[in-house]
């Protein structure tokens, strides 16, 4: 008897002969003998759920956050600052559901917050219409590609190097089982190199995808990008970083058709890479084209406004074959948490938030570039990620910075070779200036 | 239900007026009538070419969204631009707002399409 198992064995058996069976194993005839799972699985014994508190809590001090170390490490999950309002609204039982409640008649809450969240990522990234949201960032950049792919009836997606190497990963999954054909255009100098795009852009590609601010933290001048993108009739897909959009220009203003991203700036713990928040809107042009959910406003009968799911025939469940894409999920809860952020800070409080990261981030690079022993690897402007030259191998620099209880930048050597003396550094506002001093201070002190 | 003596018609409901080499193409109202309020075309692009019964647009009303297949091949010449604003026009007068205009490029394929007593009959059935 397991103390969550209702059914004592009369129950069972009771239930077996209503049906017309004789064991628990008879449901199961349909799977082969020789398949079936002979023995007792290998896990621990059963524990109470004190000793499973204890077991569970000691592995997670295992564990170092960043509530113990101080962060500077970014390259695509960012340390912010949450505003405690989010929990105690997202934990309130209407919201916290895994369970995507769409139903108009009831879920007037929900559909009326998913619209928000859509108002609000469309403001930021200058584009008509956003989507109930996608997995993460790089999910939504593959189905922003499949977008451009439908719409465009090309079958070719050109990527920068410059695009964040996780995100083409996931690009490259993606397209490889779909048969479209995946385009890398060479980075020069930390930025997307315009004569190789000339180049490789023709009429049989669907779309050009840039990251701004890019993978390097530096912000990309797109105007070029966007003239031999538009001249080929390509779309211009932009993987925004919506912190920066506070203060920089927004990709529609650019000449973006679809703006995707990565919404865990927005309110989203790190949650050790996950659940994240894919981003995804697009001009009016394309949004029957845009895959997922979409909510809008509408009246009821008596003329009151009311929130529904709207633009179906798009979906799935209509017409499978035709559909852009067959996810229908959304992130609810982490859509929801971006609308709260957002709707906390405001408009003037984001925009303190990324000149802050602005500010500090070159308070550090500049700080770093005057011990000698670092320099700015590109001579471009950036938001708050920058890359050093470091005169120690990074690996040595991190595990030092470790030991100080300090989390350091990515070694972008991973990724690219070419760079393997280099840390992508990152200040968030959430980093003081004692902090930078200390960071600079260690780095310094390494020899 | 309206049926224009002079075009031809397909068995999914889709129209054609021969002029010369060229080609006019639209819904009947019939399809009209079964999808119900129209709210989307989707519109193909000047220059594409079809074969006779490829998929070339979509037509979405309020009910569902229903591909249009090429009565007979060619190539688009124009495309009326009028539906990308108000696609009710379709449910108003199919016969009148076409969705594009075509160059035949084989004008025997029209021979085997119904003429408009045929069509009549074959909506009855």
């Amino acid at each position: 008897m397991f103390p969550y198992l209702p059914h004592t064995d009369e129950d069972i058996n009771n239930m077996l002969d209503v049906i017309g069976l004789r064991s628990i194993d008879d449901l199961f005839s349909d799977i082969p003998e020789d398949i079936r799972l002979k023995e007792l699985l290998k896990i621990n014994n059963p524990m109470s759920e004190l000793e499973v508190s204890k077991y569970m809590n000691n592995i997670a001090k295992k564990n170092k956050s960043t509530d113990e170390l101080v962060c500077f490490l970014g390259a695509g999950a960012y340390d912010h600052y949450i505003p405690s309002i989010i929990k105690h609204i997202t934990s309130r039982s209407e919201f916290y559901t895994s369970y995507t409640p769409y139903q108009a008649e009831i879920s007037q809450g929900t559909l009326q917050a998913i619209f928000e969240y859509q108002s609000m990522i469309c403001e930021l990234t200058g584009m008509d219409v956003s989507n109930a949201s996608l997995y993460d960032g790089s999910t939504a950049t593959a189905e922003g590609a499949f977008m451009a792919c439908a719409s465009t009836r090309r079958n070719k997606v050109a990527v920068s190097r410059t695009v964040s190497p996780g995100t083409r990963k996931v690009l490259e999954t993606y397209t490889k089982y779909k048969g479209i054909e995946l385009i890398e255009i060479e980075e020069k100098d930390g930025v997307t190199d315009v004569d190789d795009l000339r180049e490789k852009m023709n009429k049989e590609v669907a779309c050009v995808i840039i990251q701004n601010p890019n993978f390097f933290g530096i912000i990309e001048d797109v105007s070029k990008v966007e003239k031999i993108t538009h001249e080929s009739k390509g779309l211009l897909m932009v993987n925004a970083e919506p912190i920066s959009l506070a203060v920089l220009k927004s990709p529609g203003e650019y000449g973006a058709d679809i703006v995707v991203g990565e919404g865990q700036s927005l309110g989203n713990p790190l949650n050790f890479g996950g659940p994240y928040l894919g981003f995804i809107s697009c001009t009016k042009k394309l949004m029957r084209k845009l895959p997922g959910r979409i909510v809008g406003e509408t009246e009821d009968v008596d003329g009151k406004r009311g929130f529904v799911l709207t633009l179906q025939a798009r979906e799935q469940h209509i017409r499978r074959d035709k559909a852009t894409s067959n996810i229908t999920s959304n992130q609810g809860l982490n859509a929801l948490t971006a609308a709260i952020y957002l709707s906390a800070l405001g408009k003037e409080g984001l925009k303190e938030v990324a000149n802050q990261c602005l500010q500090k981030a070159h308070y550090a690079a500049d700080s770093l570039c005057k011990t000698n022993k670092y320099e700015l690897r590109f001579n471009k402007p950036f938001f708050m990620e920058f890359v050093v030259k470091s005169s120690i191998e990074p690996e040595k620099v991190n595990e030092e910075l470790l030991h100080k209880n300090i989390l350091g930048g990515y070694e972008i050597g991973k990724d690219y070779d070419k760079y393997k003396d280099d840390i992508l550094v990152c200040v968030t506002e959430k980093r003081t200036k004692g902090e930078i001093d200390n960071l600079v201070s260690i780095m310094e002190g390494i020899e | 239900m309206k049926i224009m003596e002079e075009y031809f018609y397909t068995k999914n409901h889709e129209w054609v007026k021969v002029e010369d080499d060229t080609a006019l193409i639209g819904v009947t109202d019939y399809a009209q009538h079964a999808m119900g309020q129209i709210v989307y075309v989707e519109l193909p692009e000047v220059d594409d070419e079809f074969n006779q019964e490829d998929a070339f647009s979509v037509v979405e009303s309020v009910k569902a969204a229903s591909d249009i297949y090429m009565p007979a091949s060619g190539s688009v010449l124009e495309v009326n631009e009028d539906l990308e604003d108000e696609p009710e026009l379709i449910n108003e007068d199919p016969y009148t707002n076409y969705i594009c205009k075509i160059k035949l490029s084989d004008k025997t394929e029209i021979n085997n399409l119904m003429n408009s007593k045929e069509y009549s009959s074959f909506c009855d059935k």
